[in-house]
């Protein structure tokens, strides 16, 4: 699998040098994880020739990038990373409208992403917000996994939980505007209040939470689904569960920059990343995000939406940023400079 | 002018521009471009650019043909500098030159071979127009070198940074609103002092000032007692003890943190074993200041180490042994003379760690937990779920007043006293042991250290070798393969291991950047030292500037200042190259400021009297006498060049591609095992490059007696 991955990266080279001059170039920036991006650019120089030039970067480093470089755009597409920068950038002008003719195949969230946005984002894969948990540390600590919001306050998990800070981390804001319209604003502050007593440390990333549970450094983290079973098949002791209550999800996005020098290619590449040929690279890449094309098999290890207590995610509404910096706000002032436990 | 005035997109060595250097706009010279193109705003600086050339044949007095050059060049670099970033990609850049001029058709893109060489032409020329007119002592060299130091650090360290800390001052929508800065910087979040009541956690300002005084200290005493026992007893595993203070500072970043949670972590190996043997429940102290201290302490002891070597070595054995005439004994001379004279170098050992400790970026983002730093708030500020560019811009503003503070403390700390030991006398005494006490304390702090930075490296190179590290201890090169494996083919050997991409990107650029970095940075030493010309207290520290503020901030304020014209230059090995050099040169100018002012002035004036001038004092006299300050400058350009991080996230394509970021990509993966196989390659390879480096420069000969430092002296 390795060795047909390198041949392939060297193929691709060759392949891509002696056709890159017919069918141009497309420059995307990739907020998926890396082995996911490699594949998606060579499979798509594959299919259509395109030379594929690729920087990996994390949603929050690339929206930074495409804001410095407003004024002269060195990307056409952004692939993938949580759905709040996209639309964020779509709020500051920084993508371009678009409207696949993919977009009849997709799962109704990922279309309202589109209407969402203005026509200016699309989802490409959805994760669920859940727990994660080291399950030898609970064995000895003899608790009992958490399966709802309300397990998470029972003292046994004192010192137990680790989540990440919403100033930094877009994981954290889904969990927080998810316990808001569960909740309600007030009750969900006093939960987080409540919570903050068995908070071991709020993280600056949102994913050190599940890794922290996989090196058996914290006992439950709050994090995406999906994160855990990737750690899981690297032969950690992590199982994930998702709220009985209910939870929210983050939609991974896909925009193209405006202004973009290969608008042609990068629309092209749009296209087919919404179909279930590139859809199913990323189960290739061992990642299990819910695909966002309806026709896309689902990967048996995926966490399955069909199983999931669902609440209706207002993107549309805590997706703004002043919304956001409102409840991140609320939070800064009543749990975030409370005194550690 | 036989160059294209503009930069071109398939760069300079693909030869298409030969054909269009009268007829293209793409590849005019600069020429063809006001009289064929009509882009009258290029012909000021090309007129000057004649003017001068005439002024130089004209018959007239010395002193009035430098006022003439100086005037004319300098219009000429000022308008050059007008027309540059008046006029961008669309037309004039600001409101109001349209107003004034009227609409613009044209455009310009970037500028090219030719402006550049245009622009050097005329600064040189401002300088020779200015040493004409007897300013800079009236030497041509000392002229051109201020200018060219100057004008470097303006463009690629003053001007990015001030551009983005003026966003402190903005609000949202780019309008100018100072008030702002005031609300963003009055926050409880940065100024909140309620962890010492035990009521609620300190500000992010305190959270860095405690941590950057505690690394400051500690590594200063951890640095001397190394270059103590180097320098001064015979103690045996000296060559040893040497390699492992280098060891931390050639590690990749999150290395040493990774290894410290192995150790110390909840699962790590000490929490284990307490728990087996005395029933202790695993704690989690690692996450936060003390773990953050501790990897700091790790990590910067080096630069310390490296700053006080030279001046402990420098330290005159004739004043000790004067000392010892008079009848002190050892631990008397030891506090009275070699202390204070070891003074400089010590404010500066602690200026580097408390600014490395502000500045640093990966430490406290692995084990800060939420022990929050500026650094890291400003990184999040930037990328995390606020994108607050003026947030960011003010914290970065606090941290450079920081910084600030701590560089004026230390200049007050040395003062105007003369510190120099090294004269053109005779100097044959024998270097004083050190007294047994300070010895002992030596000894007794730094043995315990390198015992414990070897057992850090052995995990840490451990990790590499085994399947999952943390989980499946089961040995395996997998990692290594899979990173540098080299397949034998029909058509020669094929380089398919997923490393060596970014493997041979990093590699030729630190070494193009560690030669210039360290160049640049003893010039400005010296001209900061020995010369003396107006605004050279701005100079030194606009020369700090790069380093105080953390890597993130200059990454993006590159991004914001290169992405356009008059200097486009983002997406380019070039862009990378710079970053690496004024990110690193402040070290290589502390480390020359410091071994400068132990030479004594003299020795100038001697070359000077024999009618060395200017250039040849600097390469005959100085240069050999700063050997250790020229490795040093030289390790730590190439080293950091290598292991930079965030300054160069936003700086790196597919294309060019470096080793730090790919393993950082690793990292967040969790795929533990590449990143420390690609780590400990990394390793190796600094270190032979310092070796390499070592060997090249040599030593500095000081014509003292062979120091035989067996046993105490008779």
């Amino acid at each position: 699998m390795k060795i047909t991955a390198l041949a392939l990266t060297a193929g691709m080279g060759v392949l891509a040098s002696t056709s890159a001059s017919a069918q141009g170039v497309l420059n995307v920036y990739c907020s998926v994880q890396v082995e996911w991006c490699t594949l998606a650019a060579n499979e798509f120089q594959k299919a259509t020739g395109i030379k594929v030039s690729m920087t990996q970067k994390g949603s929050g480093e690339t929206i930074a990038q495409l804001k410095a470089e407003a004024q002269n755009p060195k990307g056409d597409v952004w692939f993938g990373g949580t759905g709040d920068p996209h639309l964020q950038a779509a709020e500051e002008g920084l993508t371009e409208v678009y409207k696949s003719p993919k977009l009849a195949e997709l799962h109704p969230w990922a279309v309202k992403q589109n209407s969402d946005s203005g026509g200016k984002t699309v989802g490409i894969y959805a994760g669920a917000l859940g727990y994660g948990f080291n399950t030898e540390l609970l064995a000895k600590k003899n608790v009992k996994a958490p399966a709802c919001w309300a397990d998470l306050l029972k003292p046994d998990f004192k010192g137990e939980i680790q989540m990440a800070n919403p100033n930094s981390s877009g994981t954290a804001y889904v969990a927080i505007a998810t316990l808001v319209q569960l909740m309600g604003e007030d009750k969900a502050f006093d939960y987080l209040k409540k919570l903050h007593a068995n908070i071991n440390a709020y993280t600056r990333s949102g994913t050190a939470p599940m890794k922290a549970v996989a090196r058996g450094e914290t006992g439950v983290s709050i994090s995406f689904v999906h994160d855990g079973v990737t750690e899981a098949l690297a032969g950690f002791p992590v199982k994930t569960a998702t709220p009985c209550e209910g939870t929210g999800y983050e939609i991974g996005s896909m925009s193209i920059v405006k202004g973009a020098r290969n608008l042609a290619n990068a629309k092209k590449f749009y296209d087919w990343a919404l179909t279930p040929e590139a859809q199913k690279l990323e189960a290739q890449a061992k990642q299990f995000q819910v695909p966002s094309n309806k026709n896309t098999p689902v990967p048996a290890e995926a966490p399955k939406f069909a199983d999931m207590k669902m609440i209706d995610y207002d993107q549309a509404r805590y997706g703004k940023s002043s919304e956001r910096k409102r409840l991140i706000a609320r939070w800064d002032s009543e749990v975030g400079s409370l005194p550690k436990p | 002018m036989l160059l294209p005035w503009y930069a071109l997109q398939e760069g300079l060595d693909s030869g298409a521009w030969l054909g269009g250097l009268w007829s293209s706009e793409d590849y005019g010279s600069g020429f063809a471009e006001v009289l064929a193109q009509g882009k009258w705003w290029l012909s000021p600086a090309l007129l000057a650019l004649m003017g001068c050339f005439g002024l130089s044949l004209l018959p007239i007095p010395r002193e009035r043909r430098g006022t003439c050059l100086a005037f004319v060049a300098g219009a000429g670099v000022v308008l050059f500098a007008a027309q540059a970033w008046g006029i961008g990609l669309r037309g004039w850049t600001a409101g109001w030159l349209t107003a004034l001029f009227g609409e613009m058709e044209s455009r310009q893109v970037g500028i090219g071979a030719g402006a550049a060489v245009a622009l050097i032409a005329l600064l040189s020329l401002l300088s020779i127009g200015l040493a004409l007119r007897g300013a800079f002592g009236g030497d041509a060299f000392v002229a051109g070198a201020v200018t060219a130091v100057a004008t470097s650090i303006l463009l690629f360290t003053a001007w990015p940074i001030l551009r983005i800390l003026l966003q402190a001052f903005q609000n949202g929508d780019g309008a100018f609103e100072p008030a702002l800065v005031i609300e963003r910087l009055s926050a409880a979040k940065i100024w909140s002092l309620r962890c010492l009541s035990g009521s609620g956690r300190c500000g992010v300002a305190w959270n860095t000032l405690f941590l950057a005084v505690a690394c400051g200290a500690g590594t200063t005493a951890l640095g001397l007692a190394f270059a103590l026992i180097v320098t001064r007893t015979s103690f045996r595993f000296k060559k040893t003890l040497r390699v492992l203070t280098v060891l931390p500072i050639v590690t990749p970043p999150f290395v040493i943190g990774l290894a410290l949670i192995l150790i110390f972590g909840r699962s790590g190996l000490v929490n284990q074993l307490l728990e087996w043997s005395l029933g202790v429940p695993p704690t989690r102290w690692i996450y936060g200041f003390q773990g953050v201290l501790l990897a700091q302490l790790f990590a910067f002891t080096p630069v310390a180490f490296l700053v006080l070597i030279g001046v402990v070595e420098g330290v005159s054995p004739t004043l000790e042994e004067a000392s010892q005439t008079l009848r002190a004994d050892a631990w008397t001379t030891f506090a009275t003379v070699s202390l204070p004279l070891m003074r400089p170098g010590l404010a500066n050992a602690f200026l580097v760690g408390f600014i490395e400790s502000i500045a640093d970026f990966g430490n406290p983002i692995v084990l800060g937990g939420d022990y929050g730093v500026l650094s890291t708030e400003i990184y999040f500020a930037v990328v995390g779920a606020q994108l607050d560019y003026g947030h960011a811009a003010a914290l970065a503003l606090l941290l450079l007043v920081l910084a600030l503070g701590a560089f004026f403390l230390q200049r007050r700390v040395v003062g105007g006293r003369s510190y120099a030991t090294i004269s053109g006398k005779g100097d044959a005494g024998l270097p004083v042991p050190l007294p047994k006490g300070a010895r002992r304390w030596a000894l007794s702090v730094a043995l315990p250290w390198a015992t414990f930075t070897v057992l850090l490296y052995g995990f840490a190179f451990m990790g590499g070798l085994v399947k999952v590290w943390g989980r499946d201890y089961t040995p395996t090169l997998d990692h290594y393969i899979k990173a540098f494996a080299i397949e034998r083919s029909a058509s020669g050997l094929i380089w398919s291991g997923a490393a060596w991409n970014s493997f041979w990107t990093t590699v030729t650029l630190a070494a193009i950047a560690a030669p210039l970095t360290a160049l640049l940075g003893l010039l400005a030493a010296w001209l900061l030292v020995r010369q003396r010309f107006v605004g050279r207290a701005a100079l030194e520290f606009a020369t700090m500037l790069s380093f105080a503020v953390p890597g993130t901030v200059i990454g993006v304020a590159y991004v914001f200042a290169f992405n356009i014209p008059p200097i486009e230059i983002t997406g380019t090995a070039l862009i990378i190259v710079i970053c690496f050099v004024f990110r690193n040169m402040p070290v290589g100018v502390r480390a020359g400021i410091a071994a400068m002012s132990q030479i004594d002035r003299s020795l100038d004036e001697a070359s000077a009297t024999l009618r060395g001038r200017a250039p040849q004092t600097l390469i005959h006299v100085v240069l050999p006498l700063l050997r250790p300050a020229m490795v040093g400058a030289l390790v730590y350009g190439f080293v950091r060049a290598v292991t930079t991080v965030s300054a160069v996230v936003f700086l790196v394509t597919a294309e060019y591609e470096l080793a730090t970021t790919y393993i950082i990509l690793r990292v967040i993966n969790g795929d533990y095992g590449l990143a420390i196989a690609y780590s400990s390659a990394l390793i190796a390879l600094m270190l032979a490059a310092i070796l390499l480096i070592q060997l090249a420069v040599g030593d500095r000969r000081l014509g003292r007696r062979a120091a035989q430092l067996q046993g105490s002296r008779a």
